[in-house]
């Protein structure tokens, strides 16, 4: 299935959509913040990247401008998992270049729902 | 499919925890004049992750109550709204109840709310208020309403007709029509045609721009916010319209429902197990894993060794076997290193506990931690919080002045209160310093003169008078205040560092403040011990109490008659303890002088131990007397040495209690050049 990158500074969350990931048959690499997840980016391709938005280090906003910045994260869906769920956040994060987000509270099912949106 | 999100709540409580702490410190930093962003976004950042997985994770509760906390937050981060210092107060509040709303969700009790609510009201009586500040603008959080308002809930019996122009840049953003398309296509037959008429010249195609259009035709019964929902993400920036068509057509299949989330109720039965655990740094088990590896590899060596033994390969046994204890060394130590922790665990309390304190009490008083990466015993750790809390707030109550006497006093208004500790010598240091008033000595020496604990004529040092303060029954009246007297003096604050092998003592000038030092022993459960011999008895003197060992002291020997002899020790007569007529038993040493003299420090007094023979210095495994027998006067503990007998460890303050050795004897010769002969 998909290679997904989830990232998350709240372990607890991040465990919880990395477990339900791999459940559904994905491959999942955690960071717990931007900084961590752009360079985990660069070491290997990703199809799918999951990003908190309120993070230490680097926030999810940063992270998606700087993975637009690269080439092969040109296209790759990028969704946003907020609880900020305002339309001025969202439309923040679309200028960033974010595919689109999650708003939490989620739970599993529509955590898999939605990327089953962006995944082909 | 079903997740069961129960198995994420203990890492949720515990980074929920850990999140209130951040925020609890980051509060008593924050300054109401000069407010610090990042602190702010600090604070913010720990709030808003909280109420998220207490959303995610089924706490109702928890996240509506941070929700209030997390928006009033949110203002004040984007400076629409001032901070003050009732805030920070409300603020700290509700960090007291999130922390009891969680920790009754661990333990699987039943929540009460009015606490929550009447906070929670709080909160919503500033955020009801008008901005004090740039009222006339707009707030940054508007309400949830996205532009493409689902209208029409009914579904289309015929199916739908849309026309979709995406944005040039929709690829850019990793979303692509070909996703959405095939999820429409998921929900029924569905007619595609493109328009490719803003296409510009082959010359001018930018290849990743998108300039085409659809029209498209969804031959399903579905609703439209399903429809929606496939171009959820892209609607505001696209042209898109959405109509019902009327076509006759076959049923088509039911649109995709997602389940309604339901949260997960918690089994209380299990969540009552209380676990205690440490969180160990990853390198500290790397380190073990490596020393099991090692002596893994030692033990196969020495079994090869042992299958075809003979005498040739001995000097291969001694040196497996000296590898053998290497390694064992080297896992006990690494196995001691799990337990240790940095007194961060300890010290992170007492900003909230100064803060909170100095407000009841008036003063105005600054926090300075230092050395919290200091590592020691998870068990000496736990039992050296309630002494400190003491002496901490023995500081603030007796120590630091009010504000206005500070002033008039010349010295800053704000006071100081030093948390420090490092290692020394194979020990722990704390010391707990305070830029106060100092201790009073003509006020201690009245009171421990009408007291009966020193008589008109004695003559005491400074030192000694500080030190009285530890004494059972000092504690008088007028000292007694709300904050420190609770029934809890400086005589058992001592009592349970001694208990802890540790010791405490007091400098202090006049004035200028106080420093109380606690030194405590790493660990509990093994000891840097001497082995010494009386007879055929081996016992253990631990290191740490021993200060000096002397050999020849003929001359420095006072025999008193119907007393304790003393031994004249450069300017001071320290009591001598015979340990062969304490336990009874005989000793080598007919005479005094034949034997040996170890100095030992204890109890804040120093005595000297009469022995016949000091052997070896080793670490020692304690092995409670109390738990596998009974309490036994003048022994902590036992051990059992490499020659399998079992040996005694000395307690020295019990030793000084069984020789019956009265400590205002000790005082009365102390510096007396002219006593005894």
């Amino acid at each position: 299935m998909a290679r997904i990158l989830a990232v998350d500074d709240s372990a607890s969350m991040r465990q919880m959509v990395s477990y339900t990931l791999k459940v559904a048959g994905h491959d999942v690499v955690e960071a717990a913040d931007g900084q961590q997840a752009l360079e985990l980016a660069k070491g290997t391709q990703v199809d799918l990247v999951l990003s908190d938005v309120n993070m230490p280090v680097m926030d999810g906003l940063t992270l998606v401008k700087e993975l637009r910045a690269l080439p092969e994260y040109k296209f790759t869906p990028i969704l946003m998992l907020t609880t900020e769920s305002t339309l001025d956040k969202k439309m923040e994060g679309k200028k960033a270049g974010a595919t689109g987000w999650l708003v939490k509270p989620f739970n599993p099912d529509q955590l898999l729902a939605t990327i089953k949106k962006v995944l082909d | 499919m079903s997740i069961d999100l129960s198995q994420f709540h203990q890492v949720f409580f515990e980074e929920s925890y850990e999140g209130l702490d951040v925020m609890e410190s980051a509060l008593l930093n924050l300054q109401p004049d000069k407010v610090d962003s990042d602190t702010i976004n600090e604070i913010f950042r720990a709030a808003h992750s909280i109420k998220g997985g207490s959303g995610t994770f089924g706490f109702t509760d928890v996240a509506d109550f941070t929700h209030v906390v997390e928006t009033l937050l949110d203002e004040i981060r984007g400076e629409v709204r001032d901070i003050t210092s009732d805030t920070v107060e409300l603020f700290l509040k509700s960090v007291d109840c999130i922390r009891k709303m969680i920790q009754q969700h661990d333990v699987g009790d039943p929540y009460d709310a009015t606490d929550a609510n009447a906070i929670k009201a709080q909160f919503e009586t500033i955020l009801s208020n008008d901005l004090p500040t740039q009222a006339g603008e707009s707030l940054a959080i508007t309400p949830v309403t996205a532009s493409h308002e689902i209208q029409n809930d009914s579904p289309a019996p015929h199916g739908w007709k849309i026309y979709f122009k995406p944005h040039q840049d929709i690829l850019r953003t990793g979303n692509d029509p070909l996703r959405m398309f095939r999820e429409l296509e998921s929900l029924g037959p569905l007619i595609v045609a493109v328009d490719v008429s803003a296409l510009p010249h082959i010359s001018l195609i930018d290849p990743e721009a998108c300039y085409l259009a659809w029209s498209l035709e969804l031959k399903a019964d579905v609703p439209k916010a399903v429809i929606d929902e496939a171009f959820e993400w892209v609607a505001d920036e696209s042209e898109l319209s959405i109509t019902p068509v009327v076509v006759e057509d076959d049923q088509v299949s039911a649109p995709e429902q997602l389940t309604p989330y339901r949260p997960a109720v918690k089994g209380s039965d299990l969540s009552k197990v209380e676990v205690t655990s440490i969180r160990v740094g990853i390198d500290k088990v790397d380190d073990l894993i490596n020393m099991v590896g090692e002596l893994v590899i030692t033990q196969s060596m020495l079994g090869e060794l042992g299958l075809d033994f003979t005498m040739k390969s001995l000097p291969k046994l001694l040196e497996g076997i000296e590898q053998l204890s290497q390694n064992t060394r080297e896992l006990q130590e690494s196995v001691m290193r799990i337990r240790m922790l940095p007194i961060s665990f300890t010290f992170s309390r007492f900003p909230r506990l100064v803060h909170d304190l100095g407000r009841a009490m008036g003063k105005k008083i600054e926090l300075k931690l230092s050395g919290e990466q200091t590592e020691l015993d998870k068990t000496v750790m736990e039992k050296i919080g309630d002494p400190l809390v003491h002496l901490v707030r023995n500081s603030l109550d007796h120590g630091i002045e009010t504000p206005q006497e500070r002033l008039t006093l010349g010295k800053p208004e704000t006071g100081t209160i030093t948390l420090n500790a490092f290692h020394q010598g194979g020990k722990i240091v704390i010391q707990i310093i305070d830029d106060g008033a100092g201790l009073n000595k003509a006020k201690i020496l009245e009171k421990a003169k009408q007291n009966g604990m020193v008589s008109d004529t004695d003559v005491l040092s400074d030192d000694q008078i500080h030190d009285l303060i530890f004494k059972p029954g000092f504690s008088t009246a007028d000292q007694v205040s709300d904050i420190s007297g609770r029934g809890v003096g400086m005589d058992v604050v001592r009592r349970n560092i001694i208990e802890l092998n540790g010791s405490v003592e007091v400098e202090s000038t006049e004035g200028e403040g106080s420093v109380f030092t606690i030194r405590l022993p790493l660990t509990l459960a093994t000891l840097e011990g001497q082995l010494i011999r009386v007879g055929r008895q081996t016992y253990i003197l631990p290191l740490i109490s021993i200060v000096e060992s002397i050999q020849s002291f003929q001359g420095m020997l006072h025999r008193v008659v119907g007393g304790c002899d003393l031994l004249r020790l450069r300017d001071e007569y320290v009591p001598i303890i015979q340990l062969s007529s304490l336990f009874n038993i005989p000793s080598d040493s007919k005479d005094m002088e034949d034997g040996l003299l170890v100095v030992v420090e204890g109890d804040n007094m120093k005595v000297a131990i009469f022995i016949d023979d000091l052997e070896a210095q080793q670490q020692v495994v304690i092995k409670s007397l109390e738990e596998n027998y009974k309490k036994v006067e003048g022994v902590s503990g036992a051990t059992i040495l490499g020659d399998g007998t079992v040996s005694l460890i000395l307690d020295i303050a019990g030793l000084i209690k069984l020789a019956g050795v009265q400590r205002h004897e000790y005082k009365a010769v102390h510096k007396g050049d002219d006593y005894a002969a």
